[in-house]
């Protein structure tokens, strides 16, 4: 059981709900993930209320828990802002926090994002901090209130997988009891387990589901996918070994010669 | 009275920001609401008096990752 800010979860699978084919493909993909928690957005409404409403209507009835998200936020007054907007929307005080610092890497600004995560958690905030593999931003991230972390393992929507293997290793050893979450960067559902073989506790997708071409079965190949590095990492995996070992007994073995 | 709504300048004669809500026909309880950079909540929005050249933010959800 995966436990969040106390709320203890089956699945190790968070979902993104963009850029999906259809409102109807994207509950298709969070059913078929068995995912308990979706990430949402907020955004200007000029419609009168009435697309917002479209899309939450969508969320409520999938009956899911929400973690909203401060997307496309370069600075902290931003970022804080968005979050009690989000909170007064959405009901909920997770958030899932971003203060990006580069247009191009979407990589996050570590130096606000610990600025905003320590404003929002004395707020009564339960902050998700999309972060780097950095352990000394983790730290700080720590200090400042944050329970769970959640590392990138490559740029956001770049389906490149994990590109610090040793960092993320070393990230896992550093927080044993910290939840963390590998946010941004999977491509495949391999990229998954793999970091879920580290003992990473859960996995957020969002790209990788819903710009495959079939995003309910993509969703499901990455349930399995996480579920199995899980399985695995609980299971004790052997360390390779320079030279063969033979798996089959050779004693008693029958001589022909 | 000139209002920055959402980024656009509108002239409008709302007194508080839930008459500039009705005014502009929003409706549902999903909407979040700010005004010159800091939240108003739901509760509170009758009693906010607008001025003008005020920035008026109103928000609702949206697909995310």
């Amino acid at each position: 059981m995966l436990t969040l800010y106390g709320q203890e979860l089956r699945s190790r699978m968070l979902l993104g709900t963009a850029r999906y084919p259809s409102p109807s493909i994207l509950a298709d993909a969070v059913r078929q993930a068995g995912t308990e928690v979706v990430t949402v957005s907020l955004r200007r409404e000029t419609a009168g209320g009435r697309q917002g409403g479209a899309f939450f209507e969508l969320i409520r009835e999938l009956g899911v828990r929400v973690l909203p998200n401060t997307a496309g936020c370069y600075t902290v007054s931003e970022a804080v802002l968005t979050a009690k907007m989000a909170r007064e929307v959405f009901g909920t005080n997770w958030i899932k926090l971003e203060v990006i610092g580069h247009h191009d890497t979407l990589q996050p600004d570590v130096f606000g994002l610990v600025e905003a995560a320590r404003i929002l958690a004395s707020e009564g905030f339960e902050v998700f901090p999309y972060t780097t593999d950095d352990l000394v931003v983790a730290e700080r991230l720590v200090e400042a209130g944050c329970k769970v972390l959640m590392p990138w393992c490559a740029p956001i929507g770049s389906a490149m997988g994990p590109q610090n293997i040793a960092a993320l290793r070393t990230m896992r050893a550093h927080f044993p009891d910290v939840p963390l979450i590998v946010d941004a960067g999977i491509g495949r559902p391999s990229h998954a387990t793999t970091v879920m073989e580290l003992g990473y506790d859960a996995v957020l997708l969002n790209t990788a589901v819903a710009g495959a071409g079939n995003p309910a079965l993509m969703a499901a190949a990455f349930a399995q996918a996480i579920d199995a590095g899980h399985a695995a990492f609980e299971a004790g995996m052997l360390e390779p070994r320079d030279m063969a070992v033979p798996s089959t007994p050779v004693i008693g073995k029958a001589v022909f010669s | 009275m000139r209002l920055i709504v959402n980024g656009e300048e509108q002239d409008l004669s709302a007194a508080t920001l839930s008459e500039l809500l009705a005014q502009l026909e929003y409706e549902g309880d999903w909407l979040a609401t700010a005004v010159n950079g800091e939240l108003v909540h739901r509760a509170d929005r009758a009693n906010r008096r607008l001025s003008d050249r005020d920035r008026i933010e109103i928000l609702s959800p949206m697909k995310g990752g």
